[in-house]
C-alpha cells in the first residue's frame, strides 16, 4: 500500500494491516519520521511539505518494486504526508513484514534511503529566529546513505 | 506543445509554477534548459545551472534525454521529504 496525504495516520491500524493474512510473516518492521524541533542549525516551530502530485506516487511505487525485488518480504507499506505540519508530527511511514528481521529491518531502511534521495517532496521549514520560511537544503549524510546499497 | 514545471524553491524564485511552451516539437533536455534560461538572469541562474534536477513524464531524467512535443517536464531542486 502507498498513500500520500494530507491527512496523519494511526501506527496501531496500520501495524494491524501488516500481520500477516497466513503465518509465514516472522518480523514486522516499522518507521515513522516525525518533524523535530532542531534542524541544520536552526530553531523549528513547523514545516510545509510541497510534492509533485503527478510524480509523487510513481515514485514511491517505483522504490517500493525496487525493494521487494532486493529483499524477501511479504508485504511493504509506505505514507507520506504533505501540506502544513506542526512539531511533533508524523511525517512518513514505513511498515515492512518478512519471514527474517535482517531482510526487515533492511528493507525498511532502504526504502527510507531512497525515498530521502528520490521521491519528489520539499520541506519548507518555518523557524523561529527567522522572519520568512525557508526551504531546507539536502544534507550531505542523506546524499551518501544510498552508497551502502551500491 | 510541451508543459513545464517548476517546484519548491525554484518555483518560488522563479515566480512562475507551470508555462507551455508551444513552437516545441522535440529537443533534449540541454537544449531547453537553454530555451528557458534565455527568460532572464534568476532563469539562467537555475534552470542552466547545475541548480534544478529535471523529470519527463514524472521520471528522473538525464541532460541527453529526448523531450517530445506532449511531453511533461519538471524542474526542481534536489528532494527534502522523509
Amino acid at each position: 500500500m502507498i498513500s500520500v496525504q494530507e491527512a496523519d495516520f494511526n501506527l496501531s491500524i496500520q501495524y494491524d494491516m501488516l500481520r500477516a493474512k497466513d503465518n509465514t510473516d516472522g518480523a514486522i518492521v516499522t518507521f515513522i519520521g516525525l518533524v523535530r524541533d532542531f534542524n541544520q542549525g536552526h530553531d523549528v516551530t513547523g514545516l510545509f511539505l510541497e510534492h509533485y502530485p503527478a510524480m509523487t506516487a510513481k515514485s514511491l511505487e517505483k522504490i517500493s518494486v525496487r525493494a521487494k525485488e532486493r529483499f524477501k518480504v511479504n508485504q511493504l507499506d509506505i505514507i507520506h504526508r504533505v501540506g502544513q505540519l506542526a512539531l511533533g508530527d508524523q511525517i512518513v511511514y514505513v511498515g515492512v513484514s518478512s519471514p527474517h528481521r535482517e531482510e526487515a529491518f533492511a528493507c525498511a531502511q532502504f526504502v527510507m534511503d531512497y525515498l530521502k534521495k528520490e521521491a519528489p517532496f520539499w520541506k519548507k521549514e518555518t523557524r523561529k529566529e527567522q522572519q520568512q520560511d525557508v526551504w531546507v537544503e539536502t544534507n550531505k549524510k542523506d546524499k551518501e546513505a544510498l552508497k551502502k546499497w551500491q | 506543445m510541451i508543459k513545464v514545471l517548476f517546484f519548491g524553491r525554484l518555483r518560488e524564485l522563479l515566480d512562475c509554477s507551470q508555462l507551455e511552451i508551444k513552437n516545441f516539437e522535440q529537443g533534449t533536455v540541454a537544449q531547453l534548459r537553454i530555451e528557458l534560461a534565455n527568460k532572464g538572469t534568476q532563469w539562467a541562474e537555475f534552470i542552466a545551472g547545475n541548480n534544478a534536477l529535471a523529470a519527463v513524464n514524472q521520471e528522473m531524467v538525464e541532460e541527453t534525454s529526448m523531450i517530445n512535443s506532449g511531453d511533461e517536464v519538471a524542474f526542481f531542486p534536489p528532494v527534502t521529504g522523509g
